[in-house]
């Protein structure tokens, strides 16, 4: 048992309660939170690969951003709790099903067949993350230039159409 | 250090998670919550492959943060189609979006 593999087994576990917590909390603000902190789980999963960029962009835009956001629609709404009617009695069986199969099956498949033949790095060498930054900020604005630009167009066409989306009418009232 | 094979299983469970919320949930907010699982359980999927792979190659990482992008995009629109949704039927309950049914 090395140190990289107990903090792979408590993280892991950690991830996978905080997704649970997120599926089953009645309320919706609690399930935000645990997402949270599944984020913040999966930020540490980054650390551990030796990615630590991709790991603080995902506190700051999912953790963060995202999180506030949904936070704030939820209270917005007021959409915490929904009045407890089954329209379809069996949506929950069978998205029970459907899912037990995907996961089986993937890891069933992943167990098998995903051995890779031979790591480039010897497993067990540490990256060094400095090198690691630079080489990857030089591929992001060199080869990938063009989808960096287009990542941002998509944004702000995002932001367009949110903003038609939710402005009211002259004259509406909400 | 940890199998590769660990870490897709432990994407794959939270991808399954993700799908379970998204298929059995009834709020449009938690739908969206589930999407979001997803998006980020993909994301573990390729920050581990760049490791076991060519560590020089940094493609791995560009994609995972292109996919934070594309997510924020993603999570914005639909917020706002929840709000749109809420402002003229009052409700966020999936069910009860019906407008395209006949």
């Amino acid at each position: 048992m090395t140190p990289n593999l107990i903090l792979f087994l408590i993280l892991a576990l950690v991830a996978v309660a905080t997704a649970l917590g997120m599926l089953f909390s009645k309320n919706a603000v609690y399930s935000a939170l645990f997402l949270v902190l599944n984020f913040v789980t999966v930020a540490v999963f980054y650390l551990l690969l030796g990615a630590p960029f991709i790991a603080m962009a995902q506190i700051t835009v999912y953790a963060g951003a995202i999180m506030v956001l949904f936070l704030f629609v939820i209270m917005l709404l007021g959409a915490e709790r929904l009045p407890d009617t089954h329209v379809l009695p069996w949506q929950k069986p069978l998205a029970t099903v459907l899912t037990v199969i995907l996961a089986l099956e993937s890891t069933y498949l992943l167990w098998t067949k995903a051995r890779p033949s031979g790591a480039v790095l010897p497993p067990g060498a540490e990256v060094n993350t400095v090198d690691n930054l630079r080489a990857m900020a030089m591929t992001l604005f060199n080869d990938y230039l063009l989808p960096f630009e287009v990542t941002s167009v998509l944004l702000l066409v995002a932001m367009v159409g949110v903003i038609v989306l939710v402005r009211r009418e002259k004259g509406q009232k909400s | 250090m940890v199998p590769l094979s660990w870490y897709l299983i432990f994407a794959a469970a939270l991808f399954s998670i993700g799908m379970f919320g998204v298929l059995s949930r009834r709020n449009a907010v938690a739908i969206l919550l589930g999407i979001e699982l997803m998006l980020n359980s993909v994301n573990i999927n390729l920050a581990a492959f760049w490791r076991y792979g060519d560590v020089h190659l940094m493609a791995g990482q560009v994609f995972a943060i292109i996919v934070f992008a594309v997510a924020a995009a993603e999570v914005a629109v639909g917020l706002a189609l929840v709000i749109s949704v809420y402002r003229s039927r009052r409700t966020v309950v999936a069910d009860e979006i019906d407008m395209m049914k006949w």
